[in-house]
């Protein structure tokens, strides 16, 4: 049995924790020991969040390596981009185009980095970088709030993994008047990636 | 079947499985959701109490009446509740008893990095920590188990990775908790409970006897375990690090502890005999190491490991190939990989902040205006430290603002000042400087920010709230009246978003140089779901002044040439259009 390691990295309010919780939910539906590991930092929203969830045959540590990360879902771009030294040269990292500017930049005291630099962080070890205009989609949907399930759609398509497998934690995870439109932003991030 | 449950889930699990019924606690990172999920079992008491040392006596007293209880707290509430803990010790208890105490490696929400396991042995009574949810859960039935059979509360520590990290629990349906017991006379034996000193000196010697006979115990207890391997290197562990041990260092022989504290003596001897190295790999102190060098034992251990911060499997790696305890050839790509973590490390960073629409960021911008030494507390307004606001200048432990103002006051200082603390936070441990302010005739006006939740740790009940932990609806404690009870006289209840307003208030209490209290009360809009139509800037009369993003509201954004306000991130409060010079925030 392969081992696959997951870095969700996304902004407090977000909705990372819950993505976590289903994309962990599907390790387990499709046979994997499962672990994760998230902090509960300080503020209520803001700040960045970090978490991880690690599928194998047997997982020892809630925490992944560096260096052992095989796919990176960032909710936000800049928050995508502080994870280089978890990359190895066959991680994908699944970004969302999605900017939200941290208080230094609000200030214009410091300038959002660039898409450019964004990648070169992420790519130096070989790693595929592929955008996702999930924010996009979940508008389009009529709630931003399902940024994560689109995220998680597409994650789909790469990791695997029979598409009613996900669609079933979906169901057990969310509250039954929003299951509807989480599988129908979890069914566009998927039609998303096979463009 | 199995469930991913966290080490938070899973203790509070195993307690209601094993007949606990009674739970007290105070909310705190990381430990808060035990107390919540204990609290959802059917037939069992939960309750949020002031503070841990009151949740403490309250699952004491639980466990005299003969209910099994538990009490569960963050490292730095044991301190609080460590009165109440050493006498537990001595007097014993009728019915077994947890304390679930997690400590925060690395302080992801926390004042210090104790490590807690010191409190075992410095209290006297057994402590296990479990390493994943499924021990989580399995050491609440052991440690009830040890607690009833010694007659002694039992710790079990987490750390913040055992508590918020989720991993499988075997759950069955058909595994219900014991029926309860008819309720027993209570056992009064004032020899036993009434710690004068003459009875306690009797308990003492019991202490120690028991102490000895948890260390035998040990001994025989299979959540010790040695799990061979190759004997060049021999690793001493237990909790979450265990877990990046055994990943560093798959092949070794290991010795895994469930019971941190009194060690397994004999065990420990066998084992550094099979091995050609022992090492011990733990987090903060060297608790294992001099307990196992003072046996004679040669040990590595913090001469390889950090006795600072939070390890990881990383750390743990870094550290064993520093120290040449395994060979790493994965240096490929080393040096684009230094580069893109260099570049990674100067993206701007992201600390948390007052959410927008937050009641505090007024009263903050305020105080800041006003110059005004701000002697501060814990909760989300400690975050009133931060750049722009820059308004807060000290924080130490729970309570310690009126306390520290008043000593301020008593001390002598050219600066006007003022302590500020909040409504949870007030009644965990306020109650008494802001007595002391009244009684030894201090100056000190202190300000209760009154957001009517515990909101850093998630929005739970306390005593001003008017709920108890699961929502229904309770006594009101009114702080207004709490503090003029008291016999505060000079009392005035504001609210920070009309800063006009507060700015009077305040300006009043400073001056008057009598004992004072300032309620600012703003129900945190988080909870409330408070929303008003966001405003707007109209470019046209904006000078870009900077005047707005002095108040530290994310949803307002620098342009080149002007501020925008992002309408999805806006709360829609309107203290921007407070401060704006040129009456630029125009709301529609």
């Amino acid at each position: 049995m392969r081992k696959l390691d997951f870095l969700m990295a996304g902004v407090g309010g977000q909705g990372t924790i819950l993505a976590s919780n289903i994309l962990a939910g599907a390790g387990v539906e499709l046979g994997y020991d499962v672990k994760t590991a998230e902090v509960h930092g300080m503020a209520q929203r803001g700040g960045s969040v970090e978490s991880h969830v690690r599928w194998g045959e047997k997982v020892y540590s809630p925490l992944v390596e560096q260096g052992k990360v095989d796919y990176v879902i960032g909710f936000e771009m800049l928050e995508a981009g502080r994870w280089p030294m978890y990359l190895h040269k066959d991680s994908v990292v699944l970004i969302n185009r999605y900017r939200i500017p941290p208080p230094a930049v609000n200030l214009g005291k410091a300038t959002y980095p660039p898409d450019q630099e964004i990648e070169a962080i992420l790519s130096g070890k070989g790693s595929r970088i592929l955008w996702i205009d999930a924010t996009e989609i979940a508008k389009g949907l009529g709630n931003p709030a399902m940024v994560g399930v689109v995220l998680l759609g597409a994650l789909s398509r790469l990791v695997g993994g029979a598409e009613d497998v996900w669609q079933s934690v979906i169901e057990r995870q969310v509250p039954a008047k929003f299951v509807d439109l989480n599988i129908r932003a979890f069914q566009e991030g998927r039609s998303s990636m096979s463009a | 079947m199995k469930k991913l449950m966290t080490g938070n889930e899973a203790v509070a699990y195993g307690a209601y499985l094993n007949g606990v019924r009674v739970g007290a606690a105070y909310p705190g990172t990381p430990s808060t959701q035990i107390m919540e999920n204990f609290a959802t079992y059917p037939g069992v008491f939960a309750e949020w109490a002031p503070n841990e040392k009151v949740a403490m006596d309250v699952a004491i007293g639980a466990a005299f009446a003969g209910t099994r209880s538990l009490v569960s707290t963050k490292h730095v509430g044991l301190n609080v509740a460590a009165d109440s803990l050493f006498y537990a010790v001595y007097t014993g208890i009728n019915a077994g008893m947890i304390i679930a105490c997690a400590d925060d490696p690395g302080m992801h929400s926390s004042q210090n990095e104790q490590d807690n396991r010191n409190y075992a042995k410095f209290a006297k009574l057994p402590m296990l920590e479990p390493a994943d949810s499924e021990e989580a859960k399995q050491f609440a039935g052991i440690a009830l188990e040890i607690s009833e059979t010694f007659d002694t509360p039992v710790i079990i520590r987490f750390v913040t990775r055992t508590s918020h990290s989720s991993s499988l629990v075997e759950v069955s349906p058909d595994q219900v908790p014991p029926p309860p017991g008819e309720p027993q006379p209570y056992k009064r034996n004032p020899e036993k409970h009434v710690m004068v000193p003459a009875f306690a000196r009797r308990r003492h010697p019991v202490v120690e006897e028991r102490i000895k006979k948890l260390a035998e115990y040990a001994e025989t207890l299979s959540i010790n375990r040695i799990e061979p391997g190759d004997d060049s290197i021999g690793i001493v562990a237990a909790g979450s690090v265990y877990q990046y041990a055994r990943e560093v260092f798959p092949h070794a022989t290991f010795l895994k502890l469930g019971m941190v504290y009194p060690l397994p003596k004999n065990i420990i001897r066998k084992f550094a005999s099979m091995v050609k190295t022992l090492v011990v790999v733990e987090e903060l102190d060297p608790f294992f190491e001099e307990q196992i060098r003072l046996m004679g034992i040669e040990v590595k251990g913090k001469e390889i490991f950090p006795m600072v911060g939070e390890f990881s499997p990383t750390l743990v790696r870094q550290c064993a190939v520093a120290a040449e305890l395994i060979n790493e050839s994965g240096a490929e790509a080393e040096a684009v990989a230094t580069m893109a973590v260099n570049a990674a490390a100067k993206l701007p960073i992201r600390p948390p902040i007052l959410c927008p629409g937050c009641g505090h960021r007024g009263m903050f911008n305020v105080l800041r205006e006003a110059g005004v030494l701000v002697l501060g507390d814990i909760g989300c307004y400690t975050l009133g430290v931060a750049p722009p606001l820059n308004a807060l200048h000290f924080t130490g432990c729970m309570g310690a603002s009126i306390g520290v103002a008043h000593g301020v006051d008593k001390g002598k200082t050219k600066d006007r000042f003022v302590a500020l603390l909040g409504d949870s936070t007030f009644f965990h441990a306020g109650l008494h400087p802001i007595v002391d302010v009244l009684y030894n005739q201090g100056t000190t006006t202190t300000i209760i920010a009154d957001n009517r939740t515990t909101g850093m740790t998630g929005h739970q009940h306390h005593p001003g709230t008017g709920y108890v932990l699961q929502g229904k609806p309770t006594k009101f404690i009114d702080i207004e009246k709490v503090v003029r009870g008291i016999g505060y006289e000079k009392v005035d209840v504001c609210d920070p978003y009309d800063m006009d307003t507060f700015r009077k208030v305040l300006e009043d209490h400073l001056e008057s140089r009598e004992p004072s209290v300032i309620i600012a009360l703003k129900p945190c809009v988080l909870q409330t779901k408070e929303k008003h139509t966001p405003p707007r800037i109209d470019p046209e009369l904006c000078t870009n002044c900077g005047s707005c993003l002095d108040i530290g509201c994310s949803p307002l954004i620098q342009e080149k040439d002007f501020v925008r306000i992002d309408p999805l991130l806006c709360n829609g409060c309107g203290l921007c259009m407070q401060v704006c010079p040129m009456e630029a925030i125009i709301r529609d």
